[in-house]
């Protein structure tokens, strides 16, 4: 079985239906770029693999494991590391307390972080709140590798960013995927930047994965068929 | 070294420099005045886990603070009249020691904010207000009705229990043991503060869905820290009920949980010496209003307005400012 498998997973919103039958499998050490125009289902995909949303229908399996009975901070401890929309740091925590709040013992301290993004170890006691939009999208990263991952989420990570930001957290997520052996699973808009690290990719298309395959086998029909670009 | 940390040794010493120059003036009353200070901010500091870190709008930790009373009067009244707390289906006496009355009213004060706790923190907000504050009534008039230990008219202790190498009975040298407590404790509150698992704590008071996508429980960090919270307040409890030789059913009651959360909102919530503060601010109130009129209680209750409304972040936030203010 894959490292993580969704097969045919539908969920809910209250009433409203958001995902209406996804399928995805990503091997270890893979990266998997989710796609999709605004609304199609991307972070619902993502709230569905760490329990934040409860799958209605299809199945969830990530190292082996149901994730289907887990709450979400049992799903974490299992291996997944998010790294939300939006960033969402614990703002009048330091960078350091951020940190360390939810460390679990393994490869990943606080130096290793440091190595990967100087600047958080620039503004060590420093405020999240008062960080920049991309050093609290560091601290995003680096607050769930500190957990140990086995697969590290990344939800729009460059969104909102400024373009030599943003370069710094996809060279971030480069050095991640040569030098750590994580999977990651990405969703993010650049398909530029996309096929530089994904290995393969799903695309998400009103609540249904409708594509998947190799990075390299996405051409622009497909681009634009389903992406708009 | 910031303002707060400034204040904060300025606090820290007037407690024990205030009963010195008491003791110099021979004011004993001075000396227990500001002993009750020191008791009720060790209460504040148990309660300040919870509300400050935790975000626990706690009603009920009269309950704890009762139990730790009681846990005195009932071990300390056995021993005065050489009578057996039990003896089916084991012998257990009553106690003058105050090291074991200690370590009894902290086991039961944490074993019940354990229990409360358990079910308490599955709710929130308002219903977790009103679940602690059922609770403490619960124990309230359970004491009431409680016969054996004096039920309405609480239980006199004739002798102050013994602390190895000092005569308790001496006021000065049962303010050196209160303030002694109050220093471990505060010791230990800015060491929680300041573990991953305080940060952790922290971090869910503000978003306990964040918390849990980093694999942190929220249920069980609160009630690890109910249980901290609850345990020192009995701890106080133990002393208060030592400092006055006796107890009864108003240490459980909802105006002594509502006084407690008084001396943290007056000093500063989530402020490590917040409860010093505003526990020596109400002792001086009580003092000084307190010979003007019987009804001073409407200043207190008008200085508390005006804390809320202007000074969010209490004494402590408005003399060291707003940077570390509890949001």
């Amino acid at each position: 079985m894959s490292f993580l498998k969704l097969q045919g997973v539908t969920a809910s919103y209250g009433p409203t239906q958001a995902l209406f039958g996804v399928d995805l499998a990503l091997e270890a050490g893979e990266v998997c770029a989710l796609m999709g125009r605004n609304g199609m289902g991307k972070s619902s995909t993502i709230k569905v693999i760490c329990r934040m949303l409860k799958n209605s229908g299809g199945s969830v399996h990530f190292d082996g494991r149901d994730l289907g009975p887990l709450p979400s901070h049992r799903a974490a401890q299992a291996g997944l590391g998010l790294v939300p929309e939006g960033r969402r740091c614990f703002g009048p925590l330091t960078v350091h307390e951020n940190l360390i709040a939810a460390a679990r013992p393994g490869p990943w301290d606080f130096a290793r972080v440091c190595d990967l993004f100087p600047r958080l170890g620039e503004r060590r006691d420093q405020v999240a709140r008062s960080l920049s939009g991309g050093e609290q999208q560091m601290l995003a990263i680096g607050r769930a590798l500190m957990t140990n991952p086995k697969l590290l989420l990344l939800d729009e990570a460059t969104e909102g960013l400024a373009p030599v930001v943003r370069q710094e957290i996809w060279a971030a997520v480069k050095t991640l995927k040569r030098e750590s052996g994580l999977a990651l699973l990405v969703v993010d808009k650049s398909l530029a930047e996309l096929r530089q690290v994904a290995d393969h990719a799903v695309i998400l298309e009103r609540g249904r994965s409708v594509w998947s395959g190799a990075m390299d086998a996405l051409d622009r029909g497909v681009a634009d068929q389903y992406l708009g670009v | 070294m910031g303002r707060e940390t400034v204040l904060n040794i300025v606090l820290f010493a007037m407690l024990p420099a205030t009963a010195l120059i008491a003791l110099l003036l021979d004011e004993p009353f001075i000396i227990t005045l500001v002993t009750k200070a020191a008791i009720l901010a060790l209460a504040g500091v148990g309660l300040n886990i919870a509300l400050g870190l935790g975000g626990l709008v706690s009603l009920g930790h009269a309950a704890f603070f009762g139990i730790g009373g009681y846990a005195m009067g009932i071990l300390a009244s056995h021993a005065q009249s050489y009578t057996p707390l039990m003896e089916v289906p084991f012998l257990i006496e009553g106690t003058k020691s105050m090291l074991i009355i200690w370590g009894v009213a902290i086991t039961a004060s944490a074993l019940a904010a354990l229990a409360i706790g358990a079910l308490s923190l599955r709710t929130t907000g308002v219903y977790f207000i009103m679940i602690t504050l059922a609770f403490g009534q619960m124990l309230y008039y359970f004491a009431i009705s409680w016969p054996a230990y004096g039920g309405e008219d609480g239980l006199s202790i004739y002798i102050r229990n013994d602390f190895p190498g000092l005569n308790t009975l001496d006021p000065i040298q049962f303010f050196a043991i209160a303030f002694g407590v109050l220093t471990v404790v505060l010791f230990m509150a800015a060491r929680i503060a300041r573990a991953p698992f305080g940060l952790a704590l922290s971090a869910a008071r503000q978003n306990a869905e964040r918390v849990e996508t980093v694999g942190l429980a929220p249920f069980r960090l609160r009630l690890v820290a109910f249980v901290i919270s609850g345990a020192v307040t009995g701890l106080a409890g133990a002393l208060f009920a030592d400092l006055n030789r006796f107890v009864s059913p108003t240490m459980f009651s909802w105006q002594t949980s509502g006084e407690i959360m008084v001396f943290i909102i007056l000093g500063g919530v989530g402020r490590l010496f917040g409860p010093v503060a505003g526990a020596a601010l109400f002792i001086l109130l009580e003092h000084l209003l307190g010979g003007l009129s019987d009804y001073w209680h409407v200043y207190l209750g008008l200085l508390l307005l005006l804390v809320v409304l202007f000074a969010r972040g209490g004494m402590i936030g408005t003399l060291a400012g707003r940077e570390v203010a509890h949001d």
